[in-house]
């Protein structure tokens, strides 16, 4: 409201329900409220999801919470050059824009590519090519995703990998095309999966994409129940053998 | 005092210093350790007090056709702010020009000093839109309906006018603070625990202007606090102070001091305006069922308005000044009335607009199917 453009960061996902309210009925609002005089250009930080061993609050997924309000941005980049992008174009937003940041893989080094121009903050990206199923995956899982695939074609199973990039709005045109080739899709997050974002696109593709598909979308992703203590953790978490489950599924339709 | 016996199951209360430059009777004095609100009241011209009695008279009229109104099915809700104008007409207009305000939903009073129109605010409550007045041109932002977000706001507004260092820089043009208005229930949030201490580690410009009407929609305020609001802000560094906020004066006076200081670097204040919400919650509410009618009696004999017209007419302020006001709420009542029944429905379309900024291809498709499935089904308006 001062011109300024905010970028915050809360300490972990476990702690931002303290300020939920403020970002779900406040600052997601504001500018409709406002009928457009009043914009909200805040950038919230969030790093998220498990698999660092960490205590309770730590480890979870809040995502679905925030793409289901109105009003706000929601992109999880899932590696470095993405980061650095992401970040710069959810700035240039003119909206509130939440960043969730996959915590498990800030160590995770890679190039970043200053020379290309990036691709638009809402596309979803291609990453790997296959012709028997699509794995959607997002943040920390699009490396879980990567390996299924890699040992998939060890076994001569064919699977193309989209990291979704952003989760409000989501990149349908990329993911309808996929599974138009593919004719199967599995979704892969590291949240409960009951309402949440597999959910959504389940659904989305059933209806948009009915008659190309030769089984129904399996969801992968953590069991719904609150986070479990970091010694169950690795039983918690999806990772590319429950991916690979899936896939044998999918594929024994 | 003498009746020992009868009051010895009370606890004893220790008197709360209060400013108070206008009794209930209307007699006014500044005593000596509130001098300087004094002087600020010395400064008002005959002008300036004719149109402190103009707009409380204005607001209360306001208010009456308002609840009329919703009681017709014309509004939703009525949120009504009668017993409070004193503290809203005087702290609205010790509010500066370049300063912002941050209100909750019962600051009527505030809004008309800072030019929002009425219509607007019926607009809102009647569901044309959610807000409905520029918020940066006004300077009165938004309402808030969850009571005590807008704190917060105030605050973070305030560090940001601070960032920018329009504070303390001697140049009056260019100084600006903040003011947030809210009620004695929203102090038991904790969004405005977080405020208070915001703004004072940040030295934040920013003035709290609490509203105690007593009433909390059913709670009362012996209820929900040991310590007198006033001092609410005391152990996070906010300095406070209680004033009679059915004193029309005493509200101007305190909000002009503070607010001078909080521009000119002096960090944030609260002001505790005592008064009482002669009305319901809003329209959905039955006072009746918790509050006797002889407390509000009580509070009737302090009627910020009363007390101020025969402040007025001591001055020498003649009838034809009070008839004139008389007049002008009969036809501001009709006027109102009739711009309300000649409301429109919004387009359909305003569903959609400004959920973002930026465009949004969910947003845009289900703005196109809502037009197809409209002229699919035929008209809509």
């Amino acid at each position: 409201m001062r011109g300024y453009k905010s970028v915050v960061e809360i300490q972990f996902d476990g702690f931002v329900f303290p300020a939920f309210n403020q970002i779900t009925s406040q600052l997601a609002k504001l500018t409709y409220r406002s009928e457009g005089f009043s914009q909200m250009p805040i950038v919230i930080r969030i790093p998220y999801g498990g698999g660092i061993g960490a205590v309770e609050h730590h480890s979870e997924s809040p995502e679905a919470y925030f793409a289901h309000t109105p009003g706000l941005r929601v992109v999880t980049p899932s590696n470095p050059n993405d980061a650095y992008w992401m970040m710069q174009q959810a700035i240039e937003s003119p909206d509130p824009v939440i960043f969730l940041e996959p915590k498990r893989r800030y160590w995770q080094k890679g190039p970043v590519n200053l020379d290309v121009s990036p691709m638009p903050l809402h596309n979803a990206r291609l990453l790997r090519e296959g012709t028997q199923v699509t794995v959607l995956a997002y943040g920390p899982m699009v490396t879980a995703a990567l390996q299924a695939a890699e040992i998939g074609a060890e076994e001569d199973v064919s699977i193309e990998v989209i990291d979704l990039r952003s989760l409000s709005p989501i990149d349908y045109p990329t993911i309808l095309a996929s599974v138009q080739k593919t004719n199967r899709a599995i979704v892969v997050h590291e949240a409960p999966t009951n309402v949440s974002l597999s959910s959504e696109i389940a659904a989305r593709i059933a209806e948009h994409a009915f008659y190309h598909l030769e089984a129904p979308v399996l969801r992968v992703g953590g069991f719904d129940t609150p986070y479990p203590p970091a010694k169950l953790e690795e039983a918690y978490l999806p990772d590319a053998d429950r991916i690979l489950e899936a896939v044998d599924r999918v594929l024994s339709y | 005092m003498q009746e020992t016996a009868k009051l010895a199951v009370v606890t004893p209360q220790p008197e709360i210093p209060m400013l108070q430059l206008l009794a209930p009777d209307g007699t006014y004095g500044v005593p000596k350790e509130y001098q300087r609100y004094g002087e600020v009241i010395e400064t008002l011209s005959e002008d300036d007090l004719k149109k402190f009695y103009r707009d409380m008279a204005r607001i209360r009229r306001f208010d009456i056709e308002a609840i009329a109104l919703q009681r017709q099915g014309q509004l939703g809700l009525w949120v009504p702010a009668i017993g409070q104008e004193g503290a809203q007409i005087g702290s609205g207009y010790g509010v500066g020009h370049s300063d912002h305000i941050f209100p909750s939903y019962r600051e009527h009073g505030v809004a008309i000093t800072h030019g929002v129109e009425l219509m607007s605010i019926l607009k809102m409550m009647r569901g044309v839109n959610h807000g409905g007045w520029d918020p940066e041109e006004t300077r009165f932002h938004l309402y808030a309906i969850v009571l005590g977000t807008q704190v917060l706001h105030a605050v973070g507004y305030a560090m940001g006018v601070k960032f920018d260092g329009l504070v303390g820089t001697g140049d009056k043009d260019k100084d600006l603070a903040v003011i947030s208005y809210m009620g004695d229930g929203a102090t038991a949030e904790g969004d405005v625990s977080e405020s208070l201490l915001f703004a004072a580690v940040n030295d934040a410009p920013v003035v709290f202007f609490v509203q105690n009407n007593q009433w909390a929609i059913s709670s009362n305020i012996k209820d929900v606090t040991r310590v007198p609001l006033y001092r609410r802000g005391e152990g996070f560094g906010v300095p406070g102070m209680r004033i009679d906020g059915n004193d029309v004066l005493a509200s101007y006076a305190a909000t002009k001091i503070h607010m001078d200081e909080a521009r000119s670097g002096q960090g944030p204040f609260l002001i505790e305006a005592l008064t009482y919400r002669i009305g319901a919650h809003t329209t959905s509410d039955d006072p009746s069922k918790y509050r006797d009618e002889a407390e509000v009696d009580e509070w009737r004999a302090k009627d910020p308005i009363a007390r101020f017209e025969v402040f007025l007419r001591r001055q020498g302020i003649s009838d034809d000044f009070f008839e004139e006001v008389a007049s002008a709420g009969d036809a501001l009542a009709k006027d109102i009335r009739e711009q309300t029944f000649a409301l429109t429905n919004p387009p359909l379309e305003n569903i959609f607009n400004h959920v973002y900024s930026d465009p949004h291809p969910e947003i845009d498709r289900q703005r196109q199917w809502l037009k197809a499935y409209e002229a699919q089904m035929g008209t809509h308006e």
